[in-house]
């Protein structure tokens, strides 16, 4: 167990967005969070990440309990994730987008000014290798705003990637994109996990999710109502009725 | 007599750089609409003004304003650290005031609005510096020397950070990066080249009163980093050269002194709006304004 969500709560005024969640994760493992909209998907994402505050409840990650850490603290512990709007940093071109994932090297003044950090090879074989396993090689140096919505998806998930990290948060990576490119990104993520990554995603696709999820999390009204493998939830009379509407 | 005219312009053309490109620094590349960076200025010309009447050497002055002009862009970061927009823009604005009000009320120590006459021009190591021409050449050189060291700040992976918290600042968080830290280094070299150069303006005019601190003073620097284009230092030194130079050129074609002031107002309120309209990004800029 690599990550453990206990009696997660948080109410926006009267909205109980998240109330009494609880769930974990395996580590080398790809989870998957489903839901119809509303569920709290997001916000449990945005409590992990410490971009939301919780009420009350614990956010278990290497025994230590993060909730409180500001965001920045918990992506140096181990957490990574993308959006479900892009988050590209508009105005730089698509390899600084990349540089700037490695590591906190570039937040210290001197060192930068003295230009002592320059970037390695290691790094530029890295983003060449990510660019070439999306097909965009030769993107490098656009700016991200003149992207396509598909092709800042892929910049999105590379920065993850490249981001360290421990576990891999993936909000609705595929939502909007084409068949093809939902293909490509599916091959990705599958072969990450033969890597090790452990990965936890939310997605509205069920055919994308049920296909490479080893575990699958049910939430409605904030809370989880089911959890198992795949084949589980399919079959799962519950989840047919709250999610799928049969 | 007009070599004499043309150096003294040229001087202020060089503290509206230093002061412009400072700005572009926290404005155009962190994204953070600081309109208190003349309380910075005028922070830097009383400490300067002030150490060198009670004597102490140009140099020392120099840097204390600098110094001080950081320490409260450091303060000033503390307090807006959760703001933005324009918040942030209605918060460092009150910043302005408080700071002119301060001026205009510490009687005892900035003797009001009656200002500080006979502050000494600048002697440095025995070089004079009290000879225009002279004086020039100490602008220049500071200009430049700022202008190289906020280049190599925005061409190292460090600009590039700042850059990303102007873009989408929780997407930097989200990578890791300290933001708050990052944003703060950025208003306080902002805030420190501001200082300096307002120790090399009361140096040079040798008297200073709250009247050349207040916000109408930012319209300029902020008009400049603006056509310049935000996220570029080349234009705006461009854009300081010659919105400081063109309304001087009204004074060649007759026009009377008492109305170039107003004339000056008159130009950057058109050329913003030209700016706005024709070239969103400014001249050199990459950044769109959103």
């Amino acid at each position: 167990m690599i990550l453990e969500v206990k009696k997660l709560k948080k109410h926006f005024g009267g909205v109980k967005a998240v109330d009494d969640c609880s769930f974990s994760i395996e580590k080398g493992q790809i989870t998957s969070l489903i839901g119809p909209n509303g569920a709290g998907k997001s916000t449990v994402f945005n409590l992990i990440s410490g971009i939301t505050d919780a009420d009350s409840g614990q956010i278990i990650f290497s025994n230590r309990n993060i909730v409180g850490l500001s965001p920045d603290k918990i992506s140096n512990l181990g957490f990574s994730r993308i959006f479900q709007a892009s988050s590209l940093f508009d105005n730089l071109t698509v390899e600084d987008n990349l540089f700037l994932a490695f590591d906190n090297e570039d937040t210290k003044f001197w060192k930068n000014l003295l230009g002592l950090n320059r970037p390695t090879k290691i790094k530029k074989q890295k983003i060449k290798e990510m660019m070439n396993l999306v097909d965009m090689e030769k993107f490098g140096k656009q700016t991200a705003r003149d992207l396509s919505f598909g092709q800042k998806r892929l910049i999105e998930l590379i920065r993850a990637i490249i981001n360290p990290h421990s576990i891999l948060m993936l909000d609705e990576p595929v939502a909007g994109v084409n068949p093809k490119l939902r293909e490509k990104i599916s091959k990705i993520l599958q072969k990450l996990k033969e890597e090790g990554e452990t990965i936890l995603l939310i997605e509205h696709d069920m055919d994308f999710t049920l296909n490479i999820a080893d575990k699958v999390i049910v939430m409605e009204k904030g809370t989880v109502i089911a959890e198992g493998t795949p084949e589980q939830i399919k079959n799962n009379k519950e989840v047919l009725e709250a999610y799928l509407g049969e | 007599m007009f070599l004499a005219y043309l150096i003294s312009l040229l001087i202020l053309v060089g503290i509206y750089v230093i002061l412009a490109i400072s700005l572009q620094l926290a404005v155009g590349f962190t994204g953070l609409l600081n309109l208190g960076h003349i309380a910075f200025y005028a922070i830097g010309a009383y400490t300067s003004a002030l150490l060198a009447l009670v004597g102490y050497p140009f140099w020392f002055c120099f840097l204390s304003a600098g110094i001080l002009a950081m320490i409260s862009g450091f303060l000033l970061s503390l307090l807006i650290n959760k703001i933005k927009g324009d918040y942030l823009a209605l918060a460092t604005m009150g910043f302005t005031f408080v700071v002119y009000a301060v001026l205009l009320n510490w009687t005892s120590l900035t003797n009001g609005p009656l200002g500080l006459p006979g502050i000494p021009k600048p002697n440095l190591f025995g070089l004079d510096f009290s000879d225009n021409y002279m004086f020039l050449i100490l602008v220049a050189v500071v200009a430049l020397v700022s202008y190289l060291i906020l280049k190599l700040i925005i061409i190292s992976p460090f600009g590039k950070v700042l850059e990303s918290i102007r873009d989408n600042e929780l997407a930097a968080k989200i990578l890791g990066k300290n933001t708050f830290k990052m944003k703060f280094y950025a208003i306080a070299i902002s805030a420190f080249f501001a200082g300096i150069a307002g120790s090399l303006y009361a140096h040079y005019i040798t008297y200073i009163d709250p009247s050349s601190f207040t916000l109408m003073e930012l319209i300029p620097i902020f008009s400049i980093v603006i056509i310049g284009g935000l996220g570029s230092l080349e234009g705006t030194v461009i854009a300081a050269i010659i919105l400081t130079l063109l309304p001087e050129y009204l004074r060649f074609i007759g026009f009377p002194s008492s109305i170039i002031g107003p004339a000056r107002q008159i130009i950057y309120a058109l050329f913003l709006l030209l700016i706005l309209v024709f070239k969103p990004k400014g001249f050199y800029g990459k950044v769109k304004l959103e």
